[in-house]
């Protein structure tokens, strides 16, 4: 029997979408959503449980779903998943469960992200009651401090809060979510949800500490001081990486994180309503073709550029940024300049960057990323216009942390050492996870770190005792 | 939110404000700074920190109004409260044990650079300060220099105060031309006050510290807005800084950088200037 494709998800339209910042993927309707559950083969061992980072069970809640049962899906995903309606958004399910879908393997895999989305979004219009842990839970009378709240510090505070443990949470920015408010942009991941899903952790229990800088305002041995019995530490890769070539400070160069920070979290797209700016031209060139590099590029556009491009030194193969990812920005207009490496940026009188002077490179033997090396064309230089620039070439864990707390490790890069099945540091009573011990990586991935953190920090205060 | 308990008014553009902000006070040293939000809609500004008493956990902050956000936050009061106040942040000034400094405050940045005098003076440093205004009514915190330094000499424009001139007439015509003994000089001030002392020291290879003040968004080293040049290599302000060899600093990227949102740092001014006149 021919397998039926996967149910399509609505979204803008590429011509109106590219001009606003309002979410391109605009989620099943119910009927759209049954349609896809009735898909699923509830196979016996269920392939794609195993591969989702954060064991999310997968056939349970669509087992629930065919039945339009979608407060009990809800509750079936949140019993190891706290934050679904973001990992419906933006994890790169082609890449876990979905790839391990019996029903892929002859056509289409089920669409467990947009189902997975779909129930999250119900739940929440509907009003989700969160059941708070009573007073005979384990981590009742112990505290535990959270640093970060992106992803894995939302995670591991989750989960905490659900055994009982009175956790707090302390954000650097004055707005809690990290990567999630301050990088991904709206048209992937409104910040409503993220506010949401907040909310609900709030609901649980626990605390909200922002503007407090750990390592700065408050050292982390002095978290211990303050009653903390153990610290998680979710503090991401805020640092971003320039090319170190001439020209780069040149006003209208801009990392990702500052370009997508001033968007996303200050909203300078709605400037002077807010009143951080950001001088976004009509030809914008993104150096890099990572995730973020997309989301810079297809920003770009929303802000009004002419011609928004990337400019990458290997080829559309050894893009790090997700396959749907890349088709958006391509039905967008994103142009592609790739086997392209700028060299050195071009100023005006003022200043201010006019173009960049690249070079054509062809890929050589691979290096230790095991991606063929890019290798420079002798004489192949020539000069792009440009009057905005984003280097998107990544980022590494911030050292605020690291270098204020006596007996923690990181690698030479600057990634905290940490034992990997349990997230455990080199200092007692301290765990890691997420992008401050693997530097970029996924939403999905430094969620899968808190919960393995957050398990492991509730062993070890219940063995304490 | 952050409760402001005291505000005085130095001049009628200039504010100080002592903020109860305990976790700050309890550790910022001279030469940091915090990063202030005024409202739900509003930017990330750094400010340094002028004074701070830990006992009562409250940091005091010097705002001159020069644009919208700066003007929102010189019209709080006490009683009312500053919606974010972050830090401290960027590196604590590096400060000699002994001999003789010369700080330099130009204009409101005199504030920044009295928990810096304070600190040298406790520690036995002789300290001379050079403060210079248009007027004389705009020489601000004078009484808390005197107190700080060893020695104040002051400047205006208009002779109404100190010496006819520049700051940097004071420190050549009053001390290095006499041939006194300085050790280290520290400017606080508007980039180009900063770089006339960096020129005035620079022939004499008189040791000199300026404290940078760029765009910052978030000022704990993840956006990158705050970089500068020193000598040669590229810098964040916010964390490797503020405090820099002013021999080494590219003023002229400074310069330029600081200019960058000019007009859409007017826009906003204007706006708010019409919303607030109706």
């Amino acid at each position: 029997m021919p397998i039926k494709p996967r149910t399509p998800m609505p979204a803008q339209e590429a011509e109106a979408r590219k001009r606003n910042f309002n979410e391109v993927a605009l989620g099943y309707t119910e009927e759209q959503a049954l349609a896809e559950a009735a898909r699923c083969l509830q196979c016996k061992d269920a392939p794609c449980q195993k591969g989702c980072p954060v064991g999310v069970q997968i056939k349970d809640f669509i087992g629930l779903a065919k039945k339009g049962d979608w407060v009990g899906a809800y509750d079936k995903i949140k019993e190891t998943n706290s934050l679904p309606a973001i990992c419906g958004r933006v994890c790169p399910q082609e890449e876990q469960c979905e790839k391990v879908c019996l029903l892929g393997k002859r056509g289409q895999p089920e669409a467990i992200g947009r189902l997975e989305r779909f129930v999250a979004d119900m739940a929440m219009k509907r009003g989700v009651k969160v059941q708070k842990p009573d007073d005979s839970a384990p981590g009742r009378g112990h505290k535990v401090a959270v640093v970060g709240s992106g992803p894995s510090g939302l995670t591991a505070a989750g989960d905490l809060a659900k055994l009982g443990y009175g956790v707090t949470v302390y954000e650097a920015l004055h707005a809690p979510g990290g990567v999630l408010i301050y990088g991904i942009p709206e048209f992937r991941l409104p910040k409503a949800i993220v506010a949401e899903e907040v909310n609900l952790l709030k609901d649980l229990g626990v605390r909200f500490e922002t503007d407090v800088i750990i390592g700065k305002t408050v050292t982390v041995d002095e978290l211990f001081d303050m009653g903390y019995e153990a610290v998680f530490l979710g503090t991401g890769a805020g640092l971003p990486k320039f090319m170190g070539i001439p020209g780069e400070n040149l006003n209208g160069i801009y990392s990702a994180n500052e370009y997508l920070t001033r968007t996303n979290l200050m909203k300078a797209y709605r400037f002077p309503e807010f009143d951080t700016p950001l001088k976004s031209g009509k030809r914008v060139a993104v150096v890099g073709a990572g995730n973020v590099a997309m989301d810079s590029v297809r920003s770009a556009l929303r802000h009004g550029a002419e011609e928004a491009f990337v400019v990458y030194r290997r080829t559309e193969k050894e893009m790090t940024a997700r396959a749907e990812e890349f088709e958006h920005a391509i039905e967008e207009g994103v142009k592609f300049h790739f086997l392209t490496n700028p060299v050195r940026f071009l100023g005006d009188e003022n200043g201010w960057v006019k173009g960049m002077e690249v070079q054509k490179m062809e890929l050589g033997e691979p290096d230790a990323s095991g991606r063929p090396r890019p290798v420079p064309v002798p004489g192949s230089n020539y000069v792009i216009d440009c009057d905005t620039v984003v280097i998107a070439l990544g980022t590494s864990p911030n050292p605020l942390v690291s270098s204020t707390t006596p007996g923690l490790k990181t690698k030479e890069w600057g990634g905290l050492i940490v034992e990997e099945e349990t997230g455990k540091t080199t200092k007692e009573g301290v765990y890691a996870g997420g992008d401050a011990v693997t530097g970029s990586a996924t939403v999905i991935l430094a969620m899968g770190a808190g919960k393995k953190a957050a398990k492991a920090i509730h062993e070890y205060i219940q063995n304490k005792k | 939110m952050f409760k402001i308990v005291k505000k005085r008014v130095l001049t009628p553009v200039t504010k100080l404000f002592e903020v109860e902000a305990p976790l700050v006070a309890r550790k910022a040293q001279p030469g940091q700074f915090v990063v202030v939000r005024v409202s739900e809609t509003g930017e990330r500004i750094p400010l340094t920190v002028a004074a701070t008493d830990p006992k009562a956990g409250t940091v005091t902050i010097v705002v001159q109004e020069v644009g919208k956000t700066s003007s929102m936050l010189g019209r709080l009061e006490a009683g009312q409260s500053i919606l974010d106040f972050a830090g401290p942040l960027g590196k604590p000034a590096p400060l000699l044990d002994s001999g003789h400094v010369v700080v330099i405050g130009g204009g409101f940045g005199v504030a920044p650079i009295l928990p810096i005098a304070r600190a040298l003076k406790e520690r036995g440093v002789k300290v001379t300060g050079i403060v210079g205004a248009r007027t004389k009514d705009l020489l601000i915190l004078l009484d808390e220099l005197r107190e700080s330094c060893t020695d104040v000499l002051t400047c205006t424009d208009d002779g109404s105060s100190g010496m006819k001139g520049l700051v940097t007439d004071v420190l050549k015509k009053e001390l290095i031309d006499k041939g006194v003994h300085i050790d280290q000089v520290i400017a606080i001030g508007p980039m180009v006050m900063m770089r006339a002392v960096a020129e005035t020291t620079r022939p004499f290879n008189l040791n000199t510290l300026v404290s940078l003040d760029p765009i910052m968004v978030d000022g704990t080293g993840m956006c990158g807005a705050c970089r500068c040049t020193v000598e040669g290599r590229t810098r964040f302000a916010c964390v490797d800084g503020p405090i820099f060899d002013a021999h080494k600093v590219d003023f002229d990227e400074a310069v330029r950088r600081g200019k960058m949102y000019l007009s859409e740092q007017k826009l906003a001014f204007d706006r708010y200037k019409a919303e607030v006149a109706q």
